[in-house]
């Protein structure tokens, strides 16, 4: 690629970095059909970024330590200069970050985006979500109040279910009998470490995108340069557009209703010796936990709860309908607003008291998660008829106008 | 649609659906850049303001000094934000030997009237103004240097009995932080207002 520009020239001929930019960003041919469901890809990145600036400012004043973590946070909230609205974009970008990446997996599981010759860049993206929950749960214990010491207490006790080696494996996570200092201190540094992972493994995400390109909501791949539009500036406007819209409703919640997402049992500060009435998780883990609930053995618990989100790994080779969007297959997507909507119901169960009814609707609940991906998938794989797709996303649109 | 083009175009009445008007869009380019710009700059602002200082280390930017039992002739040395600060209950020698000296010959020119509020207190900041030790000279039984101030090992600086910078690398006096006396006993070192 000849530049115009003589300096930019002589640094491309030496680190092709411009180039690398028309390749990826200006040039990069994408389907013209993308909803704004593809949206959420760019938002989640994004997202990324608020987290790790707004994380590293608040490491500067924190402190990882039993006895002043509780109150460095509230030297945060209420002595460092807009200490307040650091906390809160970060505290507030955990529970939009998983809003994003849940839609942004929504749509890969609605539009087939999972299907050859992408199931490695899902294998890697699924991969990355268990990475954001790990880094959202060591942060969350992180300001020491009650709720952070009793989900960490809960939460590594999981482990304990493994047979023979899970008692050891706890104290090996702890550091220590219970949740103390070394875990403190430890999770601090856990949390500081893996977003930049996340950030290294979302190139890599990037990476497998870019070689077979985005998906589309018809499934049907590209076929002619008529299917297509460059990157610039035609999805850098929308996804700016996305952005702006995103970062409007982000700042309404910032400013307007911090405490939303919030537990107002953490703001008392960790103690030990008292358990709280009600532990529950924050929200993006309501399903696991009320699956975890809704099992009345311990390690079967544990395993259904961590299987949840493992069997995402498998999606690409249970469900191997040779139609790729939903738009096609009526039943498929049947089931599918189905199981978003048991995705719902669960939560909703895990946000309550794991007794009588709750349960009962948790068990069923977990019962169709599961059969979702392990039985109506394979089964629709098979019987499934569908509707024929269109011939290419260029004559889609042209029976649209 | 046909949209009315400014009339800066060469084309009198109907433009083709082509044509770009330049001026319309440089106009688009800067203005979006502008709002980028400056967007881009109030959100930075609070993330940067955060490193200032926090109100709680502002809370400690005055101290009360009770200053009733520092016998004529000795200083004390006190904290203040961090730094090391000299209260020196000067003699009427040491006031003499400060005053009587041409003021035009020191390194720093500066009267002793200028440097203290009350000829028997000097307050300065007990940071060398070479490169920032703290000078020997406030206890009993430190070298205090040819002119009976402050000695500074680290760089050989010396300072007069007024604080005075007259020999050695450091460019300037010890600074004077502001401070008033609230009553005969009591010093307030942060503040200039009573």
């Amino acid at each position: 690629m000849k530049e115009k520009n003589t300096i930019l020239q002589w640094i491309d001929e030496r680190l092709p970095v411009i180039t690398f930019v028309r390749k990826h960003l200006i040039d990069y041919p994408t389907p013209k059909n993308l909803n704004i469901m593809w949206n959420f890809g760019s938002l989640a990145g994004i997202m990324l970024v608020i987290m790790i600036l707004s994380g590293w400012f608040l490491a500067t004043h924190y402190v990882a330590d039993t006895e002043k973590a509780f109150a460095s946070v509230q030297h945060i909230m209420r002595d460092v200069n807009y200490g307040w609205l650091i906390r809160y974009i970060h505290m507030n970008g955990s529970s939009f970050f998983f809003i994003l990446l849940y839609l942004h997996l929504l749509r890969g599981l609605y539009y087939g985006s999972y299907k050859k010759p992408r199931e490695l860049l899902w294998i890697i993206g699924v991969v990355l979500l268990i990475l954001v929950m790990v880094t959202a749960f060591v942060g969350y214990v992180l300001p020491w109040g009650q709720m952070s010491y009793w989900g960490a207490t809960v939460i590594t006790n999981l482990f304990s279910a493994i047979p023979w080696i899970g008692e050891d494996i706890v104290i090996l996570i702890l550091g220590g009998f219970s949740v103390d200092q070394p875990t403190l201190t430890r999770f601090f540094a856990i949390h500081f470490l893996i977003p930049f992972v996340i950030v290294g493994l979302t190139m890599i995400h990037l990476m497998a995108l870019h070689v077979s390109k985005s998906n589309n909501p018809l499934g049907v791949e590209v076929k002619t340069k008529d299917d297509t539009v460059p990157f610039h500036p035609y999805y850098t406007g929308k996804d700016v557009l996305g952005l702006a819209v995103f970062l409007l409703i982000f700042a309404v919640v910032v400013f307007f209703f911090p405490q939303f997402f919030s537990e107002p049992e953490n703001s008392i500060p960790a103690n030990p010796l008292v358990t709280p009435e009600h532990i529950v998780p924050e929200w993006y883990f309501l399903p696991y936990y009320a699956m975890l609930r809704a099992i009345p053995d311990k390690l079967l618990g544990v395993i259904v709860m961590f299987g949840s989100v493992f069997i995402l790994f498998f999606v690409p080779w249970l469900d191997r309908h040779p139609i790729r969007s939903a738009l096609f297959r009526p039943l498929y997507r049947q089931f599918f607003f189905i199981f978003v909507a048991v995705v719902f119901i669960l939560g909703w169960c895990g946000s309550n008291p794991p007794q009588g009814v709750y349960v009962v609707i948790a068990r069923w609940a977990t019962v169709y998660y599961f059969a979702f991906f392990l039985v109506i998938m394979p089964l629709l794989s098979r019987f499934e008829k569908g509707r024929s797709p269109p011939e290419s996303i260029h004559a889609a649109e042209r029976m649209k106008l | 649609m046909v949209v009315p083009m400014s009339n800066d175009t060469d084309s009198s009445s109907h433009v083709a659906v082509d044509a770009v008007d330049s001026g319309r869009r440089d106009f688009l380019y800067i203005a979006t850049g502008s709002v980028a710009t400056f967007g881009t700059a109030l959100a930075a602002w609070p993330f940067i303001d955060s490193m200032n200082p926090s109100r709680n280390v502002l809370s400690l930017a005055n101290l009360d000094v009770d200053i009733a039992r520092i016998p004529v002739g000795q200083a004390i040395t006190v904290r203040w934000r961090g730094k090391p600060v000299f209260i020196r209950h000067r003699s009427a020698s040491e006031i003499n030997a400060a005053r009587n000296v041409d003021v035009s010959s020191l390194p720093d020119p500066q009267d002793d009237t200028q440097r203290v509020k009350k000829p028997e207190w000097l307050i300065t900041l007990g940071v060398c103004t070479h490169l920032g030790c703290i000078p020997l000279g406030n206890k009993i039984g430190e070298p205090r240097g040819d002119w009976d101030g402050w000695f500074c090992v680290c760089h050989g600086s010396q300072y007069d009995t007024s604080g005075r910078i007259r020999q050695g690398p450091a460019p300037t006096n010890l600074q004077i932080p502001p401070y008033t006396f609230i009553d005969d006993h009591t010093l307030r070192i942060g503040t200039d207002k009573a």
